[in-house]
């Protein structure tokens, strides 16, 4: 359960951290609560696993990331848990899924690729098909950010 | 371009940031440098478009929502008209157009099936969407978006 006071939380981070001496307490009033309490709360939901990290995004196209590839698979049920752990250890991905195929489209297994060029993304995706003895490949390469943003959620009230 | 200090600092503040009072304190230790460098930096990077935010990033399970990832085959004379309907949904956070067979992937987190329904409903029926893909996460191997610089 996510009590009230957490919901406070999340919704004072929605626009994220500023960038200054103590960002929490900028937040934690916002969320009309002490810097103290805002903290322990946010630690409390980052052991739990609500909370994944608190940390920045960069503009990865800016920074020279400039091949991003959707890359999808079918890949056995019986295979998705180890390839799917084998394939999270590798550093250029970002997501990998497992998906519920449908008729007209079986592959169920998803991979999202960085790279500095299509060049080098094809080489990582044709690895990461080697090592796990994976088949036939469909890529994405995305062409325009239409949006991108963080999640704004709504709760307890 | 990015200093090798820049570099140091993005790769740090993208890795976590300190569930501490002063975390810009604790990177500026580690990198062995002052709060105030990394501020002024981490300001400017920001500015300049390399940094996008500093954010605090949830798991939507967790939060009562379900995603599902969604692939559209437009023509491409509609594309942006569809795109930009798409965005209009609160809902959607990540929008690509991307090369292939289907040319629009979105990411839609609700809170509700019926909701996601109504929404793909909806949005299946705009001009110039051929064919519409919904594929709902099964399991979630890896989320942890960090460039190395």
């Amino acid at each position: 359960m996510i009590e009230e006071k957490d919901w406070r939380i999340v919704c004072a981070l929605a626009d994220g951290l500023p960038i200054t001496y103590r960002p929490y307490a900028v937040l934690a009033k916002k969320a009309g609560m002490e810097e103290e309490e805002f903290l322990s709360r946010l630690g409390e939901l980052k052991k739990r696993g609500v909370l994944r990290r608190v940390g920045a995004v960069i503009q990865h196209r800016q920074a020279g990331f400039s091949a991003n590839a959707l890359c999808a698979w079918i890949v056995p049920n019986e295979r998705l848990d180890e390839v799917g752990t084998a394939v999270s250890h590798e550093e250029a991905v970002s997501h990998c899924y497992s998906r519920a195929p449908v008729s007209q489209w079986p592959y169920n297994f998803y991979v999202m690729i960085h790279a500095q060029d299509r060049k080098t993304c094809e080489e990582i995706a044709d690895r990461i098909a080697d090592d796990c003895h994976l088949g036939e490949r469909k890529t994405f390469y995305s062409v325009r950010e239409w949006k991108k943003e963080s999640m704004r959620y709504h709760g307890g009230d | 371009m990015l200093s090798a200090l820049d570099k140091k600092i993005l790769n740090a503040v993208q890795e976590e940031l300190p569930l501490d009072s002063r975390p810009f304190a604790i990177i500026a230790e580690r990198l062995h440098t002052d709060e105030e460098t990394i501020l002024t930096r981490l300001e400017t990077l920001r500015k300049d478009g390399f940094l996008r935010r500093i954010g605090a990033y949830f798991d939507s399970d967790a939060l009562g929502y379900q995603g599902t990832l969604v692939a559209l085959r437009v023509i491409p004379e509609k594309l942006p008209e569809v795109a930009e309907k798409v965005n209009r949904f609160s809902g959607v956070t990540h929008n690509y157009e991307r090369e292939g067979e289907y040319n629009l992937w979105f990411t839609l987190q609700t809170v509700s099936a019926d909701q996601t329904r109504e929404i793909l409903h909806e949005l299946h029926a705009l001009p110039g969407v051929e064919d519409m893909l919904e594929l709902p996460s099964a399991k979630k191997y890896k989320v942890r978006v960090q460039f190395r610089l």
